[in-house]
């Protein structure tokens, strides 16, 4: 969002106008709260909130001009406080309440949302646990898979489903020659702590949001953590992707990973056996493959928003 | 106006809300609902639950289509994508009206997830309409823009809510999906009369109505949804019906979600009020 004007606009006599508003009033509702969830004291420019908010809110004979904006102020926060959390359970868990509020906190600040819908809201939370560490730590390597694990459950809930490759085109085209793409709900995963039985251990959320009220609940931005033992660093592999429309993780072999990593990056087939090294045993190559078909994992290549190795 | 060319020229009933604490008794118990209203942004994703889930309630019942993220009234362009998913959906569920409301909520394609409301001007009127045009020639579905609760007022304002209101729907030749309890929270908040915000807006164009509950505070009303219908919203919404005619109604319960039964009984006493304006009118 650009930088507000100094001023709100006294007339909004064009669109230019009212961006110049909009801007003000959604600087005012995304500034951070106070440590007793209020309005801050002074605006951007070090006048008085007061002042400020009087430019261009009214006040009432029950509230001031800054009462009245902090009721927006305080609601903004407060859902997507509800939203992170409701999506992020894990690293709640891991962190704590205080350290994941601060983490959310400085992530919304720097990262507010793009989208038009909450459900993104966490796209970019891996990274900006990696470029900014001293939130976390002394979790920092932790917390990061933990992000990008719940990032992979969201897509695998509601990501897109190509059409399934059938198994004859598979059989029959030279692999040479043949290209597969993953599915684009699939999410490949290289983690150094076992996330996923993590995960299962913290009580994960799997259900749509419907709310339509634009009133958030206090009680939910301030609930208490659910806290469970954390993890020893252990390699794991693993694929997060649904089957019939419900979560799973898969752990993978590394010789299998290797496989489904070199597909998801557009190899050929025989390119991506040879890059599963020597463990990958033809036995073994048509098992896995058996299982993935399945699975209904392969799709026709060439997808821009589809699976990836991480 | 029981059916109009801002509702598709159908003749609802009386609907609720479809929400997630309600799926398996929908889908095990399949209960007689007139229609359900969905919130468009939890179904406009490329696949998986969401969307199988909806497919079922749409092999029983009718749909409509509610967005809480369109934002008419913000100086952005709308977002393409937005669009482009809106109208997948519409053409799944083949809702005959698509709803969103008259707010704003981003700026430079940042998102506040609110329904921010708009500073009354002829400018933020025209700029509003523009939108809403765009959106429904976009996607091809009449359009209802349904006024908010709100919280402040606006210096900038020139008009009140109500004429703003009737401005925008004659400029974009939309329709109005007329929240009742919206209009009392926010008399309440601005200390203005709730009949005269239903006496003074374009009746023809209303195509929808929505009851709810909300929660008093000591200096200020909030739009919680988390409660039943309170009794000064059920007479506004009685009042609005004799001018308005049997409008398509729907309950929204959004928070403390009580079953399925008790969320229906509440939507369905909409229709002592019903029958009252239809006595009325004899």
């Amino acid at each position: 969002m650009k930088p507000p004007p100094r001023h709100a606009p006294r007339r909004i006599a064009s669109t230019s106008d009212l961006r110049k508003f909009q801007r003000m009033m959604a600087a005012a509702v995304l500034r951070p709260l106070t440590a007793d969830d209020r309005l801050q004291p002074l605006w951007i420019d070090g006048r008085p909130m007061e002042t400020v908010a009087a430019e261009f809110v009214k006040p009432n004979d029950r509230l001031t001009s800054v009462e009245r904006l902090q009721l927006y102020n305080r609601m903004y926060w407060f859902r997507l406080f509800d939203a992170i959390r409701d999506d992020c359970p894990g690293l709640v868990s891991a962190l704590g309440d205080r350290a994941f509020d601060r983490l959310a906190q400085a992530y919304l600040e720097r990262c507010p949302s793009r989208s038009f819908t909450l459900r993104d809201l966490c796209s970019r939370l891996e990274r900006f646990i990696r470029e900014n560490p001293r939130l976390t730590a002394p979790r920092t390597a932790l917390a990061a898979e933990i992000a990008r694990f719940e990032w992979a459950q969201t897509v695998a809930f509601d990501g897109e489903a190509r059409e399934v490759m059938a198994a004859a085109h598979l059989a029959s085209a030279p692999p040479a020659r043949l290209r597969l793409g993953l599915q684009p709900y699939v999410t490949l995963l290289d983690l150094r702590y076992p996330v996923d039985t993590y995960l299962i251990r913290v009580k994960r959320r799997d259900a749509l949001r419907s709310e339509a009220s634009n009133t958030p609940v206090e009680a939910a931005f301030h609930r208490p953590a659910r806290r469970a033992a954390l993890p020893r660093p252990a390699r794991t592999l693993v694929a997060v992707h649904r089957l019939n429309d419900r979560l799973f993780y898969k752990r993978l072999d590394p010789a299998a990973f290797r496989i489904l990593s070199a597909l998801a990056r557009g190899e050929t087939l025989s390119r991506a056996v040879v890059a599963g090294g020597p463990a990958a045993t033809p036995g073994r190559v048509r098992r896995w493959f058996k299982v993935w078909m399945a699975l209904g994992w392969f799709c026709a290549p060439g997808n821009k928003s589809g699976a990836r190795a991480s | 106006m029981p059916a109009n060319r801002f509702n598709g020229q159908t003749s609802y009933g009386i609907g609720i809300g479809l929400r997630v604490p309600h799926y398996s008794h929908i889908l095990s118990k399949k209960p007689v609902v007139d229609w359900f209203e969905i919130i468009s942004e939890n179904f406009m994703v490329e696949g998986g639950r969401p969307l199988a889930l909806l497919d079922q309630i749409l092999e029983q019942y009718r749909v409509v289509q509610h967005g809480v993220s369109m934002y008419f009234g913000s100086a952005d362009r709308p977002d393409r994508t937005h669009l482009r998913r809106l109208k997948g959906l519409a053409r799944r569920t083949k809702t005959p009206w698509l709803s969103d409301h008259l707010c704003w909520g981003s700026v430079d394609g940042t998102y506040t997830h609110d329904l921010l409301p708009m500073p009354y001007t002829f400018a933020a009127a025209r700029r509003t309409a523009e939108k809403i045009r765009q959106v429904r020639d976009y996607v091809e579905v009449p359009v209802c823009v349904e006024n908010v609760s709100s919280y402040v007022e606006f210096h900038a304002s020139e008009m009140t809510e109500w004429e703003f209101l009737t401005e925008v729907v004659e400029l974009a030749d939309c329709g109005i999906l007329l929240d009742v309890n919206n209009i009392y929270v926010s008399s309440k908040n601005h200390g203005f009369d709730p009949y005269d915000y239903v006496n003074n807006i374009p009746h023809h164009r209303v195509g929808q109505m929505h009851v709810a509950g909300h929660t008093k505070f000591e200096k200020y009303i909030l739009d919680t949804h988390d409660h039943p219908v309170l009794d000064p919203v059920w007479k506004l919404y009685a009042h609005a019906t004799r001018l308005c005619g049997v409008t398509a109604t729907l309950l929204e319960w959004d928070d403390k979600i009580p079953s399925f039964d008790e969320v229906h009984n509440e939507a369905l006493k909409a229709n002592e009020f019903i029958d009252g304006a239809k006595r009325a009118a004899v």
